[in-house]
């Protein structure tokens, strides 16, 4: 899947690049974006750091299965693979719920912890399980309560209620989160996205 | 008044795990200060992971946003707006979004600059901006970090959810406030 994609976006940036006479532009972003997918890892190494040192006192401190006790009944119908007990259970609670306060700097590194966790449960490296792609179609949907940065923009642009967009967001996200679990279900069913018994697959 | 207390309440969230959770520790007996460094050291290791998927499509995206490509896309796809009820200096903000985290802000940002804060078109922006995400940026420094390259259908249902959410956000504002 990400071979076609990565392959189409370099494709049809060059194409229409030609057809819009951008192509100047487009040589320039090469450069540039290269530049800056480094200095993103990097401005992310700091914050990865700090939250994975508060995570891991949330674990020696049984935080982390605690929570994972209490909505077990749910975790284990979201990831049926998981075993109920896994630490991977608590990482990835613990993801949604710094997404859904809005703690983003919080969620990535709890986030990428969790998928440590599922890797380490995945019989071929290099494929993604079915729990792997849950747990990212539920973090795609964007789970935030209170969307805070949308907030600010209309507050900064002078709105009169910049908070009247909490319920709107709310109800969206409602639905694209529900959306995103029933189609991550469906798609996994599709022979199209099974792992052959060799571990490849799209 | 309302942006402050948004800011008070994500404030308090903050700093209230960044201060429970030792505090919590501690009294679970666990040595904090130790046990923070030993978890902190696989940040780098984390970050130095994702590099190269990174790379890889921020360098992709970075072209198709120089190309002008997503506005051709914008001007193709205008007339199945009006059916959907979606206004169209909106759409460039949903097709970006899935992709790039900061040029969709940008885009929120000059949509409430060109037609108010109070306008339609900033609410179903906004809505928006709240009920999507950054699907690609999620899905490569997630598999990334276990050096995942095989994603199967991460990437189809993300984008789903991204759809669905965009139509929500238009629903939802047509029903409040219009």
């Amino acid at each position: 899947m990400l071979n076609v994609i990565w392959l189409g976006l370099i494709l049809l940036a060059v194409i229409f690049g030609i057809i819009n006479g951008t192509t100047s532009a487009v040589v320039a972003s090469v450069t540039t974006s290269a530049k800056f997918g480094f200095e993103i890892a990097l401005g992310l190494t700091g914050i990865l750091a700090f939250w994975l040192g508060l995570l891991k006192i949330a674990e020696e401190a049984g935080l982390v299965s605690l929570l994972a006790r209490v909505l077990r009944p749910l975790m284990t119908r979201l990831f049926p693979d998981v075993p109920a007990e896994h630490p991977a259970m608590g990482a990835m609670l613990l993801n949604m719920a710094a997404n859904m306060l809005g703690l983003t700097n919080a969620a990535t590194p709890f986030g990428l912890r969790a998928m440590e966790e599922l890797e380490k449960l995945n019989p071929f490296p290099g494929t993604a399980t079915n729990a792997m792609c849950t747990f990212l179609a539920i973090n795609t949907s964007s789970v935030q309560l209170i969307p805070t940065t949308a907030i600010a923009y209309l507050a900064a642009g002078g709105a009169t209620h910049p908070t009247a967009i909490i319920a709107t967001s709310l109800l969206a996200t409602s639905c694209s989160t529900i959306a995103a679990v029933i189609a991550v279900k469906f798609f996994q069913r599709l022979p199209f996205f099974a792992i052959k018994a060799n571990g490849e697959a799209q | 008044m309302s942006m402050a207390i948004s800011t008070i309440i994500s404030n308090t969230l903050f700093l209230g795990m960044v201060a429970g959770i030792p505090l919590f520790g501690a009294l679970k007996k666990v040595r904090v200060y130790e046990t923070f460094v030993e978890g902190a050291k696989g940040g780098f290791d984390v970050a130095i992971r994702i590099i190269p998927y990174l790379v890889a499509m921020i360098v992709a995206i970075g072209m198709l946003r120089a190309s002008g490509a997503l506005d051709a896309l914008s001007l193709l796809m205008a007339p199945l707006l009006k059916h959907i009820g979606m206004p169209a200096p909106v759409l460039p903000l949903a097709l970006m979004r899935p992709f790039s985290g900061s040029a969709s802000n940008a885009i929120l940002v000059e949509l409430i600059k060109q037609f108010g804060a109070n306008s339609f078109i900033a609410k179903v922006a906004s809505t928006m901006m709240g009920s999507t995400e950054t699907t690609f940026y999620v899905v490569v420094v997630y598999f990334g970090a276990v050096n995942i390259q095989r994603s199967r259908h991460a990437i189809p249902a993300g984008l789903v959810a991204d759809c669905v959410g965009v139509l929500a956000s238009v629903f939802f504002c047509h029903l409040f406030f219009h």
